[in-house]
């Protein structure tokens, strides 16, 4: 039994047909399987590996070398906020502070809501727009605290299945 | 898209202000294609000419000539070639290829299928960071409509020319834009970097001969082949031909992205672009391209123009493009260790030399920076640092290095004033910050 949509596991087939060797595939294929699941799961290192005639224990060599890629559940929203020089000199430790007490958990870690995980990142390629803080894939940019504050709102409200104009 | 600035030389960015050119209806109605068109009726080696006679030095960091690498593919090859396209963009200060990215993806595949004809390759891969999720999504979306028109694929637009191109993503690895390591990332595996020689061009990807080009290179291309390498070459002093792109970032009133010919001058990126410094600040620090380069005291880097050769005679590199301006306000070990805990995170573990020197400066810095640094240890600092230069299989350890060691150079009574038992002067946050608990 594939873990995996029928949609995905077409996707797959296709990713295979686009390199000299199938197991170029594996990259993306894990990073599209997490995006599905929400975290790389058993059966989904099982099945990825089947997939490419590989052992477990070589996928799973792959998984720890990503930073993105995760063996474990994160929140609904994965809040990343870049740290690095050119958000360092712009606020990113206060954005990081700010959601520290907010969402009362630490790096890498998960609120008991299951709603938000938060993670201090490097380098998203915001640096020119200063400091940013990345939810799941969409990018925030040039933000203050206040800033901060109204998109983790418009999330937590997301998550509590209200209508929300921002 | 952006509005262009008064100072800019729009070359790379002359679509960023048209709103449909990253369609194929609205690249085609700005030139597009036209270069491939030319290129295809050029031989091979009239295209690597025209590249060389452009000066054109690789926009991703290294800045080695474009023509030359080009020039070393072998002509004839058991094994098949490819043209690579890293948008892997992870520079510390650098976001350029980003807005390329969104705004002209066309202008890419356009480079890279110039490229294919001029090394006889006939097949690419674009291998994008996985943070760039919208940017894969738009590169697929570009490709299926140059696919369905014939600009990719089988005999495209009847010239007899194949070329199969297609988008890879990443998943979050520094090390990954580093040449070799994104090809072992391109075949599935972790992103190690190889022992070069041999360099891409003889083998690379799947030990085929491999051109890899970062993409503001590949994007410098097109406008090339249709004005002429003399045309591109005259924006810039002598061997550092063209216009690039500057990501301005740090304690200026504006940040932004602006192409401007190379050996513009920094204080005027900084005055004019950027809005003068943030709150009327004194200069103290630039990091001149991206986070690898060694920084540059703010009086030096006042009088500099933006070339390779300008740079590199100050001690330090034009590099990604990303300049960091650091104000008289800033905390340089704060600075220092968090460059430091960037390269000990990414650092991949594969030489000892960096895996460990990263370690123990990331170690010693904070210590410095939480009050409690001894005085040994500068020179020690500057001892590891030294001993991590060139004795890796990349550059990262370099990287890691270089920074590190122009801050103990230009700052170091910063240092004895971080001794055990006295607080940071600048207030900085005490923390090491959670960054490295992977």
């Amino acid at each position: 039994m594939s873990p995996f949509s029928p949609q995905l596991e077409a996707r797959f087939r296709e990713l295979m047909q686009r390199y000299p060797a199938r197991r170029s595939a594996l990259v993306p294929m894990l990073l599209y399987a997490q995006d599905e699941l929400g975290w790389l799961t058993p059966a989904a290192v099982q099945r990825i590996a089947e997939l490419l005639a590989e052992t477990e224990l070589a996928v799973r060599e792959v998984i720890g070398y990503y930073s993105m890629l995760r063996t474990e559940p994160t929140g609904k929203y994965h809040v990343q906020v870049c740290t690095n020089i050119s958000c360092l000199l712009r606020g990113g430790d206060e954005l990081y502070a700010h959601c520290e007490r907010r969402l009362g958990v630490g790096h890498k870690q998960t609120a008991a809501d299951g709603v938000f995980s938060l993670e201090e990142v490097e380098c998203i390629g915001a640096c020119s727009w200063a400091p940013a803080v990345q939810v799941n894939y969409d990018f925030h940019q040039e933000l203050t605290v206040e800033q901060l504050d109204k998109i983790l709102d418009a999330y937590a409200a997301r998550a509590r299945g209200e209508r929300t104009d921002s | 898209m952006t509005t262009p600035h008064p100072l800019e030389t729009r070359v790379v960015s002359r679509r960023f202000d048209q709103p449909d050119a990253h369609t194929l209806a609205g690249y085609l109605a700005s030139d597009g294609f036209r270069a491939l068109e030319k290129a295809l009726a050029m031989a091979p080696d009239k295209v690597i000419e025209e590249v060389k006679a452009s000066g054109l030095r690789g926009r991703g960091g290294a800045g080695f000539p474009t023509g030359l690498k080009w020039s070393f593919v072998p002509k004839q090859s058991p094994r098949e070639k490819y043209v690579l396209c890293n948008a892997d963009e992870s520079e510390p200060g650098t976001c350029k290829d980003r807005l390329i990215l969104e705004y002209d993806p066309f202008a890419i595949i356009e480079g890279m299928l110039i490229c294919g004809h001029a090394i006889g390759a006939h097949r690419g891969y674009i291998y994008i960071r996985g943070e760039y999720r919208y940017l894969l999504d738009r590169m697929e979306q570009a490709l299926a409509e140059a696919r369905a028109a014939g600009y990719v694929g089988k005999n495209i637009r009847g010239s007899g020319f194949d070329f199969e191109l297609h988008a890879h993503t990443g998943a979050g690895a520094y090390e990954c834009g580093e040449e070799s390591a994104l090809m072992e990332s391109l075949e599935g595996k972790r992103g190690i970097p190889r022992l070069k020689p041999p360099f891409p061009a003889v083998s690379g990807f799947m030990g085929g001969p491999t051109v890899i080009n970062n993409v503001e290179t590949l994007a410098s291309i097109p406008p090339i082949l249709l004005n002429g390498g003399a045309w591109f070459a005259a924006f810039g002093p002598p061997k550092n031909g063209g216009t690039r792109l500057f990501c301005l970032s740090g304690h200026v009133e504006r940040q932004g992205v602006w192409e401007l010919p190379l050996g513009f001058p920094l204080r005027k990126l900084i005055e004019d672009l950027g809005g003068g410094m943030r709150n009327g600040a004194k200069l103290k620090a630039v990091v001149p391209g991206g986070s690898s380069t060694p920084l540059l005291p703010g009086n030096v880097a006042w009088d500099l123009n933006l070339d390779f050769d300008s740079v590199a005679k100050v001690g330090s590199f034009l590099g990604s493009g990303g300049v960091v301006v650091v104000d008289e306000n800033t905390c340089m070990v704060r600075f220092a260790l968090r460059i430091m805990q960037f390269y000990r995170h990414e650092s991949c573990g594969w030489c000892v030399p960096c895996r460990e020197g990263t370690q123990w400066l990331q170690t010693s810095l904070t210590r410095f920076h939480n009050g409690g640094g001894r005085a040994a240890d500068v020179d020690l600092m500057k001892e590891v640092s030294e001993n991590i230069l060139g004795r890796t299989f990349c550059a990262l350890g370099d990287a890691a290095a270089m920074p590190t060691l122009s801050i103990l150079q230009h700052w170091r009574q910063e240092f004895l004033d971080h001794l055990a038992g006295k607080p940071c002067p600048f207030g900085a946050r005490t923390t090491a910050g959670a960054v490295g608990a992977h």
